[in-house]
């Protein structure tokens, strides 16, 4: 993985020492509070409901164990012994206090990690696959590139006041495990006629007003990307709206001037700016690529892992929900699911970091990757260590065998900690996994994906969730506004309103009839609940929702 | 025709935790709604919101909150304002647990 160089360690050790003395000056009084809110904002720091929130970029969600021990001791040393794994690969820890975070950001760098730009209107932490350098289905590793893109936004004079905050995120696979569809640009590695390229979506993004990306360029060589990404950014940089924060995302400037404008715009700035790159940005992808170069990997026999998936049902279920396909054969890529039935999604305690960090270190070829879906993944693992791994997991609590099932929610922070939210997500979370877990259903349901959103600003995802919950305030009361048939893949599609939102308690018998609606009307336990609803439209959950008669509870 | 003023008091975080800090009669933050003073005159909260706002080296962002008044002092309106008195649901963190 990227290593940083003198100039990245001597940056990040200025920033640090400059933020150190802003926030003693804030103590002692010498800056009010407007003048150092930007300052902390520009080093990660929030205040919400509670305390502060400092959020730490992951970039493109890449961990080594020694990284993730450090985040177990901030979570320890510094915080209430936990931290949440967010939708855009960060980690957000919620108690810090003011006087710690200097300490935490240097022990961070220690690590060669930082929470610069983790707000702010800025190119925001670049995501990708968190299967990258692993999947069996991958054209090629997006990670050297979401790097290169790191390192070229990080910092850069022209994009540090942009309109709004931009995001990036790129995939390796046909399969979009990154959700670039929902971004403002989406990068797709694709091959034509042998030679890699990107498809470039633009001007997709969840919040208040959902948008899919559109296709801005079919096929971008390799070497016209950086520049074009420029061009692309310098465009919107100009024509966004900064008269109105919610018409300053390019998606709103994409769709009020048309795709077919915003293409000609960038076509003409990238034609400007070409020239102005003298190719070392290419050099230096062939540099980073060298340090994303694939672990040794092992070979040897898998029957431990065949033995134990023939007779100890507990780790076949555990095979069947939480492995996906790598590209040796003798390898398998582990998904650790932060969602035991009943617990705050995407929360790791600093103890189960560190049981990963070891187990990354011992089975894992020492990689980690947190995902959008607020999981953590080895990458790597040998087929015949699976069993081994598979004992120490379930001993911490961490070998819940839900990947794709019904309690793998994705949940915002919402009301229980979020400045912003009309109402709570968590605890929504938390019944909904508690319910289907009593109920023995969940792999009978199979593969569905709910996502909670405390409110409008969908950090949840809920646009994109088969079933999406939007929490609002109705009068001073929490109400939840249900989506259908929304998608995060690479034909990513938004959800459709049922209808009138539900009350807190009614919800969890709402989302029951839907599923019991799916279970009477899907054609066999090989159509999912997307593609039921896809066959069938919102009809009959929509009257399973509202109209009294329709009832397919369980007899 | 301009609203009824409803009773109210005034809150913040406090600058070094962040913690949920509500203003007493004495004219102290303190962690605990129960002794935040219920304000009931328009003209006098705006008086104390001012003073309030100027202690900027112990609390941020300061604002009135609305609150029925009862026998065990403030009670919130909207669940929001519970939730601040509370802390989280999902763990038993933040002035929860320090009052245990
Ligand atoms: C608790 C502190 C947070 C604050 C104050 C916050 C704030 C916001 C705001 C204001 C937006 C809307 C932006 C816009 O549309 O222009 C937004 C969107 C978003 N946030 Fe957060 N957020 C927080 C936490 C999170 C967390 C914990 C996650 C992940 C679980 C997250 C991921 C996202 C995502 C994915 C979007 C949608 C992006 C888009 O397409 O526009 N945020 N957030
Ligand atoms: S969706 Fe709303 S409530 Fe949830 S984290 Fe984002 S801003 Fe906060």
């Amino acid at each position: 993985m990227y290593s940083y160089n003198e100039f990245d360690s001597a940056f990040i050790a200025e920033r640090n020492a400059q933020f150190r003395a802003q926030v003693e000056r804030r103590i002692d009084g010498s800056l009010t509070e407007d003048e150092f809110k930007p300052l902390r904002l520009m080093n990660g720091l929030y205040l919400q409901l509670h305390a502060y929130m400092l959020r730490v970029a992951i970039p493109y969600g890449t961990l080594n164990s020694r990284q993730m021990r450090t985040l177990a001791m901030i979570a320890e040393r510094w915080d209430k012994g936990y931290g949440h794994f967010t939708t855009r690969q960060n980690i957000q820890y919620n108690w810090p206090e003011l006087r710690d975070v200097p300490d935490i950001l240097d022990a961070l760098a220690e690590v060669e990690m930082h929470a610069i730009q983790t707000s702010g209107n800025t190119i925001r932490n670049v995501t990708a696959d968190h299967f990258a350098g692993a999947a069996a289905d991958e054209i090629a590793d997006p990670r050297p590139v979401a790097e290169l893109i790191r390192q070229w936004s990080t910092d850069h004079p022209e994009f540090q006041f942009l309109p709004r905050k931009f995001k990036v995120a790129v995939t390796g696979s046909p399969n979009d495990r990154a959700v670039t569809a929902a971004h403002d640009i989406g990068l797709r590695i694709v091959e034509r006629d042998g030679e890699i390229g990107y498809q470039v979506l633009v001007g997709g993004g969840l919040g208040r007003t959902p948008m899919i990306g559109k296709v801005l360029a079919e096929f971008l060589p390799e070497a016209d990307l950086l520049p074009y990404i420029e061009a692309t950014v310098a465009v919107w940089n100009l024509l966004g709206r900064r008269d109105n924060k919610y018409k300053s995302r390019i998606k709103i400037t994409v769709h009020e001037h048309g795709i077919e404008d915003i293409r000609a715009r960038v076509d003409a700035t990238f034609a400007l700016i070409k020239p102005t790159f003298s190719g070392v940005d290419q050099t230096m992808l062939d540099g980073i690529r060298a340090q994303f170069a694939a672990p040794t990997f092992r070979s040897g026999p898998v029957h431990h892992y065949t033995a134990a998936y023939a007779d100890n049902p507990g780790f076949r279920a555990f095979a069947d929900t939480n492995l996906a396909a790598h590209k040796k054969p003798d390898y398998a890529i582990v998904t650790i699911s932060l969602k035991a039935h009943g617990a705050t999604p995407g929360d790791a305690t600093a103890d189960q970091m560190r049981l990963m960090a070891d187990l990354a270190e011992r089975y894992g070829h020492d990689e980690l990757r947190i995902s959008h879906e607020q999981n953590v993944i080895l990458p790597h693992v040998h087929k015949s260590d699976l069993p081994a791994l598979y004992t120490a997991l379930r001993e911490a609590g961490l070998g819940t065998a839900n990947i794709g099932l019904i309690s793998d929610i994705i949940a915002c922070p919402g009301m229980d900690y979020c400045a912003l939210a009309t109402a709570r997500s968590i605890p929504i979370a938390q019944e909904i996994a508690l319910r289907f877990d009593e109920l023995k259903l969940e792999h009978e349901i199979g593969e569905i994906k709910i996502k909670i959103s405390g409110c409008i600003n969908a950090c949840g995802h809920h646009h994109v969730g088969h079933i999406g919950i939007l929490g609002l305030d109705r009068a001073g009361v929490e109400s939840y506004q249900i989506t259908l048939g929304g998608d995060h893949r690479e034909d990513a599609r938004v959800g459709d309103r049922t209808g009138p939102g539900f009350a807190a308690e009614e919800l969890l018998p709402a989302i029951e009839r839907i599923v019991y609606a799916y279970l009477a009307e899907r054609n066999g336990p090989e159509e999912t609940f997307l593609a039921t609803y896809q066959r069938l439209g919102m009809a009959p959950f929509k009257a399973a929702l509202y109209d009294e008669a329709a009832s397919y509870a369980a007899e | 025709m301009p609203r009824d003023f409803t009773p109210k008091v005034i809150t913040a975080n406090a600058l070094l935790e962040g913690d949920v800090v509500y203003l007493t009669e004495a004219g102290i933050w303190t962690r605990h709604l129960a002794e935040a003073e219920i304000l009931t005159d328009e003209a006098d909260a705006e008086l104390r919101l001012l003073d309030a706002q100027a202690q900027a080296n112990t609390v941020v962002g300061v604002y009135l909150a609305d609150m029925t008044p009862t026998d065990n002092g403030p009670e919130p309106t909207h669940f929001r304002e519970d939730f601040r008195r509370t802390g989280p649901s999902n763990y038993n963190h933040g002035k929860q647990a320090e009052r245990a």
